[in-house]
């Protein structure tokens, strides 16, 4: 029972980042129909981004934690952002209207291409990551086993909820929002009614660059390590939550997080954790199989 | 990186603009670059970082001239002239400069001696444009050059082919040209058995580096543990891997296209993480060593017989060298992938070929015309796995040793954008494509991680500029009007 809860609590936070990042998968899936292989490197830029904010807070001197983690979170999502906007401007914009396997490959090639951009300035050994924020209290306690919550894991699921419940609003509430959703089901419609389509799209990309970005920051906070690699299969692993919620669906990409995130770590807490990734695979498959359109989605009509 | 493309235009140059243009370009390159170029972290007694800031603010002031240049050559070119021939001299200083030059790297000398290049070719190009005739001149060179390469096309193949066969015995085949040759061949025909899933069926397979995983495993294991020769285990190691292709494209195939391409990434990622971590059976990330190499009509290829056997010198009569060996495997691979070609060439005049590309133009008239989707696609997936499961079979014969760390995903994005740049479909493009993506980087090896980012950089342009590939293919095999048709062939 106390292991159950300490999985738990893990589990929720592994989530929150899933979560976050498969928000990007699901809009620029749901508003062009592609698959953007390459946001689980901009995840990963980010976390880089982050890790260099955080030395040059300390080089400066910014020793107080909530405003240094106030300042790298916004530098982060800020400078991540540009990369979204930069890789649908250079990469995805040329080809729209081309065959449709073309975007995929170009994704392929600008995710290659940065994790190796990120290897060559960087190096390819993993950075580890003091983080600022340390401890936490003991939630309950039997049996001699303790089920400790950090203060780490309460700020990773407070960002995430209030980020998701911004950007909710953002969707649902504000003319950008509507523009969005207008695209997303007729993008000719919307053109000719005088939206902007291609700062719709720039905006989604930057949108859900800066949200991988927060991802990528907690990752590094959370594992306290980073490497040029970890966006390859987080990146994986978020697309498949994406699926799983439904994709195209915004709570659904929150949901299937949460689902990844439980799944991993009750697979690698019980069964074992040589083969998690394996479970996060296979979850991807059975879903593609039984239910495409994931359990938020609605289903597809291919028409002819 | 175009904000927004000034009009071409005769007429003044409109320098606000361009210059505002450039600007913002080198400023979103100096967001890009100020992070992860501009702090370089390395670990020693924690971690600490060297400024690299002068490196970044160098390449944006390159990115600036370079893009000013190239907004201007339409409507300025003089000036896009000035900038090249400014960055040539720059670059050039530096050069000369040596070690205390202003530039603060080798590499970007080199980066500001290419945009100072581009900029005097566009420069020259507007100009001679400008002054008339000279374009023209150009555009009809141009096209008597396609002219003659479409002439020159269907001997092409034979003229390769040929050269293929007589390449071991030319002076200048070494040892190390031996080695990349074998190695090039290998991705042809990985390459050729891809374009069977990719090229005609039009399924995006992520995964296909995990048949030539099963068929590499296949031999490894079958050799080292019951001690059948090569040639046995060759055609087990091909159906081993159509089978594991009929297995995992079973449930998958009728997924939409992007989503089968993540479905095969996963099956491909699953397939190493289990050769990772079933040690009993696979050894796990230690490896199979110990493979035995092919053998000529039993005769192995080594410097001393096994027991009981006779070695391929001696057989001969003739000295031991240790070219041979690899002569013999450039034969074996030079082979195997004909037969792929082959195969594929005829497969495509066979219904259920014509029923690959049908099926790839429009599933839903296929659907209508009786034509089983799941069934068809399944075979290109089978035969496509069966050809990745002799390839890797060749591969262990080959290297003697394998572990999982030859079968990561990055294998199979090359695989596909060798099929990509080659032109889906054609089968010649295949083989240039091979050479240039498989050839080039292995003589350029001291450019290290650089070629790996212009490789993805390399993938995203051909999308955009050539998506047909180098040499476009994607016309059916046969149409309805024949005025139209063009042949199928390499």
């Amino acid at each position: 029972m106390e292991y159950f809860l300490q999985q738990l609590v893990n589990a929720l936070t592994l989530g929150a980042i899933y979560g976050l990042i498969a928000i990007g998968y699901t809009m620029v899936y749901g508003i062009i129909g592609m698959i953007n292989f390459a946001h689980g490197d901009v995840f990963m830029i980010g976390g880089f981004i982050a890790l260099i904010g955080f030395m040059i807070c300390v080089v400066l001197g910014l020793g107080w934690a909530p405003l240094a983690i106030l300042l790298v979170l916004l530098l982060t999502m800020a400078f991540t952002a540009v990369y979204g906007w930069a890789i649908e401007r250079l990469a995805y914009r040329p080809l729209r209207g081309s065959f449709r396997l073309a975007p995929l490959i170009s994704a392929i090639g600008v995710s290659i291409a940065l994790q190796n951009y990120v290897q060559m300035a960087q190096g390819a050994r993993s950075k580890p990551h003091v983080s600022l924020v340390q401890g936490g209290f003991n939630l309950y306690s039997a049996n001699g086993f303790d089920v400790r919550v950090g203060w780490l894991q309460i700020v990773i699921v407070v960002v995430t909820v209030a980020l998701m419940a911004g950007f909710t609003l953002l969707i649902n509430r504000t003319a950008l929002g509507r523009q969005q959703r207008a695209c997303e089901q007729d993008m000719k419609m919307a053109s000719l009614l005088g939206v902007n389509v291609d700062r719709t799209i720039s905006l989604t990309f930057v949108m859900g660059a800066a949200l991988a970005a927060v991802a990528g920051m907690m990752f590094l906070m959370y594992y306290g390590v980073i490497d040029f690699f970890v966006g390859f299969l987080a990146g994986i692993k978020a697309f498949t939550a994406a699926v799983l919620g439904g994709i195209g669906s915004l709570p659904g990409a929150m949901l299937g997080g949460l689902l990844i995130g439980l799944i991993e770590v009750f697979w690698a807490g019980y069964f074992s954790s040589e083969y998690k990734d394996v479970a996060a695979f296979g979850v991807l498959i059975l879903v593609l199989i039984f239910r495409p359109s994931g359990l938020l989605g609605r289903p597809e009509i291919e028409k002819v | 990186m175009a904000l927004s493309t000034v009009a071409p235009s005769a007429a003044a140059p409109d320098w606000p603009a361009a210059l505002k243009d450039a600007t913002i370009t080198a400023a979103i390159a100096l967001a890009l670059g100020i992070f992860v170029s501009g702090f370089r972290t390395f670990d020693q007694g924690g971690l600490k970082f060297d400024y690299l800031i002068v490196d970044v603010l160098v390449a944006c002031v390159v990115i600036f001239v370079g893009r000013l240049g190239l907004t201007l050559s339409s409507s300025a070119p003089v000036a896009t002239l000035g900038l090249g021939v400014a960055a040539l001299l720059a670059a050039a200083a530096s050069f000369a400069a040596g070690k205390s030059s202003f530039m603060p790297s080798v590499f970007l000398s080199v980066v500001c001696a290419g945009a100072g290049l581009l900029l005097v070719i566009r420069g020259g190009w507007a100009l001679a444009g400008r002054s008339g005739g000279g374009a023209q001149a150009i555009h009809q060179g141009g096209s008597a050059l396609s002219q003659a390469m479409r002439l020159a096309f269907p001997w092409l193949g034979a003229g390769l082919f040929t050269f293929a066969v007589v390449m071991p015995f030319l002076p200048f085949a070494d040892q190390r040209v031996m080695d990349l040759a074998i190695l090039i061949l290998t991705y042809v025909m990985l390459g050729w058995g891809l374009n069977i899933v990719v090229g005609l069926a039009g399924l995006l397979d992520l995964g296909y580096v995990a048949f030539y995983a099963v068929g590499a495993y296949t031999y490894a294991l079958i050799s080292t543990q019951h001690g059948l020769s090569f040639w046995v285990c060759l055609p087990i190691a091909g159906m081993m891997a159509a089978f594991f292709g009929i297995l995992l494209g079973f449930p998958v195939l009728r997924l939409r296209g992007d989503y089968l391409a993540i479905v095969t990434l996963g099956f491909g990622e699953i397939i190493r993480i289990v050769l990772l971590n079933w040690i009993d059976f696979t050894k796990g990330p230690d490896g199979v060593g110990g493979i035995p190499g092919a053998t000529l009509l039993g005769h192995p290829f080594a410097e001393t017989a096994p027991e009981g056997t006779t070695t391929f010198h001696q057989w001969m009569g003739i000295d031991f060298n240790a070219n041979h060996r690899l002569i013999f495997l450039y034969f074996v691979i030079l082979a195997l992938a004909m037969i792929t070609n082959f195969v594929t060439l005829r497969l495509r005049r066979l219904p259920v070929g014509r029923a690959w590309e049908a099926l790839r133009e429009d599933e839903i008239a296929c659907q209508a015309l009786g034509i089983n989707p799941t069934n068809t696609k399944l075979t290109a997936f089978a035969i496509g796995a069966m050809f990745a499961g002799f390839a890797g079979s060749f591969f262990a014969a080959k290297q003697r040793f394998i572990s999982p760390e030859s079968f990561v995903f990055i294998e199979s994005a090359i695989i596909l954008a060798i099929v990509v740049l080659g032109g889906m479909g054609s089968q010649l493009g295949v083989v240039l494509a091979a050479v240039i993506l498989i050839g080039l980087p292995e003589w350029f090896r001291d450019l290290g991680q650089f070629r790996m980012v212009s490789f993805g950089l390399a993938m995203v342009l051909i999308m955009v500029f050539k998506p047909g590939g180098l040499i476009a293919h994607r016309d059916p095999t046969i149409r309805l009007h024949p005025a139209n048709s063009r042949s199928g062939g390499r």
